[in-house]
């Protein structure tokens, strides 16, 4: 099954409740997906400024000298605030990727959960309500969020197996479905030189995403073309720096439901999810349709029919 | 009126005393509010009473219905009056995929859009649907008859078998093994008081019948790539 939740805010009084909105839906899910959870929050980007959030098993050892270490080897700020399991590491946006490369080459048991301006990614095995509460999301504000709580189909029940999947900068996926040509897929990204690290159905998906965008497809298009290469049921929903996209498989069997009001637009795979909302009584509700790709962005007038360009 | 606040009573209690009342029940209305998208809200009941569902509800509302009345007062979740034997449910807002599936008798009206696969496999029941209806639907289906005042999506009536379709709009596309129909007298008179059951506001006149065209009824290898 799975269970996916979305929150992209219009009215920037509820920015500061975002984490909590956003935990209190995901938590209603639970039923759908107790293997693990995952939060993607967007909580604003300073200029000039990168966010890389990291994850280890050990992070007592891992964490301890990780700020000074990074800081000597790129030779420029690092501000490392450690939740839990995970860390993020703000540090110049020109500096990410040799960020990355000392972690790859020097701290091989740090794996990077995301990278972006805006963009942090915190995910665990557990229940949803245990890992928001580790990760204290419930305090965290932001513009948008997606969530996911996973009921494992394709591969193991691991940190690396849970959702979101980043996907680029400040973009990432989350999936309720399975993909059937995930095998095959793999192995033909891999060709292309496309990192995937684990067994996991959706990790392809989100590296096909990464790998169209490499090869010049905006989100949309790569979103568009999934839907003729990627085989088996999904319900996606990405997020971008400025919003939030949605698609269906033309089956569409896995379940969406959004609702819409003039302080946002809230994404559920049941109605369950966005009860507690404000003003959902009155609320605009629908289910999005299949094959078909919609956005919202703070960059435009949200339009709940755009289609991706 | 009996009135039950489902979250404070819980879904098994509630359908418990649903399913307590007999056929000479004198508790013949009921009313449960804060439905909140739950899941199961009134399945399985069997006796002829009236229950109305303040809100929207979750999957399988009014499943396995027999004899009673069930009005949703918001929209429904996925699989509603499914596998509904008799009775009435009434959904005021939008139905989610496969509403009234496999359905074998009794009315289900949705006065706003249904999704995906609506009457799937249905074997008996009427389905009247207000507004526009998904792709798949009544895949499979069986017997009873479907009636859409609005528009059909893709495939409409793939691999039916005896159910009458009625669309009053348009249809995206047809399934496979399904064509349009000669609307006679007692097509009519059928949807003429299947439409005033439903209090739905349109003429008989106004609708195109669709069903099957019995080619895949036996085996016949030159149909080989339909099957």
């Amino acid at each position: 099954m799975c269970g996916i939740v979305g929150l992209f805010l219009k009215d920037k009084a509820l920015e500061p409740k975002l984490g909590e909105m956003l935990t209190n839906m995901l938590i209603t899910m639970t039923d759908r997906g107790p293997d693990s959870a995952g939060i993607a929050i967007y909580g604003g980007a300073d200029a000039g400024k990168a966010k890389l959030t990291v994850q280890s098993d050990t992070p007592d050892i891992s964490f301890e000298k990780l700020e000074n270490r990074l800081r000597k080897a790129i030779k420029g700020k690092v501000e490392m605030t450690v939740k839990d399991t995970h860390a993020v590491l703000l540090i110049d946006a020109d500096q990410i990727d040799a960020a990355r490369a000392f972690l790859t080459e020097n701290a091989p048991e740090v794996r990077v959960m995301s990278r972006g301006e805006s963009l942090e990614i915190f995910k665990e095995v557990g229940l949803p309500k245990n890992v928001a509460q580790r990760f204290d999301v419930a305090r965290m504000s932001g513009t948008h969020g997606i969530g996911h709580t996973r009921m494992a189909t394709e591969s193991a029940v691991t940190t690396m197996g849970a959702h979101p999947f980043n996907t680029g900068m400040d973009q990432c996926l989350v999936h309720n479905g399975s993909l059937s040509n995930h095998n095959s897929l793999r192995r033909k990204l891999r060709r292309d030189g496309i990192h995937i690290e684990t067994e996991n159905d959706t990790e392809v998906g989100a590296a096909y995403l990464t790998w169209q965008m490499q090869n010049g497809a905006t989100l949309g298009e790569a979103l568009e073309s999934s839907l003729d290469d990627l085989d088996g049921f999904f319900t996606f929903v990405v997020g971008t720096k400025d919003g939030f996209g949605v698609v269906r498989d033309p089956i569409a069997c896995k379940p969406a439901v959004m609702a819409e009001t003039d302080q946002y637009v809230a994404f559920g795979s049941e109605y369950r999810a966005l009860v507690n909302l404000p003003g959902i009584e009155t609320a605009r509700v629908w289910e999005p349709e299949p094959a078909t790709v919609y956005f919202w962005s703070h960059n435009s007038a949200p339009t709940t029919t755009e289609k991706a360009a | 009126m009996q009135t039950i606040d489902l979250e404070k009573t819980g879904l098994r209690e509630t359908n418990k005393m649903l399913h307590a009342q007999a056929a000479n029940t004198n508790q013949t209305a009921w009313e449960i509010v804060n439905a909140k998208g739950a899941h199961a809200i009134a399945c399985g009941l069997d006796a002829p009473i009236e229950v109305t569902v303040k809100g929207s509800t979750g999957y399988y509302c009014a499943g396995m219905n027999q004899q009673a009345t069930i009005n949703i007062h918001g929209s429904a979740g996925p699989g509603t009056a499914e596998n509904m034997m008799s009775g009435k449910v009434v959904v005021e807002g939008d139905a989610s995929q496969y509403a009234g599936a496999t359905g074998h008798g009794g009315l289900l009206v949705i006065k706003g859009n249904a999704s995906s696969r609506c009457g799937i496999s249905m074997k008996g029941i009427n389905i009247v649907v207000h507004g526009n209806i998904g792709h798949m639907s009544a895949f499979m289906a069986q017997s009873g008859n479907l009636v859409v005042l609005g528009d059909a999506g893709d495939a409409l009536g793939d691999s039916c078998y005896e159910a009458r379709l009625f669309v009053r709009g348009m249809v995206k596309s047809l399934g496979a093994d399904c064509e349009k129909k000669e609307m006679r007298p007692e097509h009519l008179e059928i949807l003429r008081a299947l439409l005033a059951e439903a209090g739905a506001d349109a003429k008989p006149e106004e609708f195109t019948r669709y069903g099957s065209a019995r080619n895949l009824y036996n085996f016949d290898v030159d149909n080989a790539s339909a099957y």
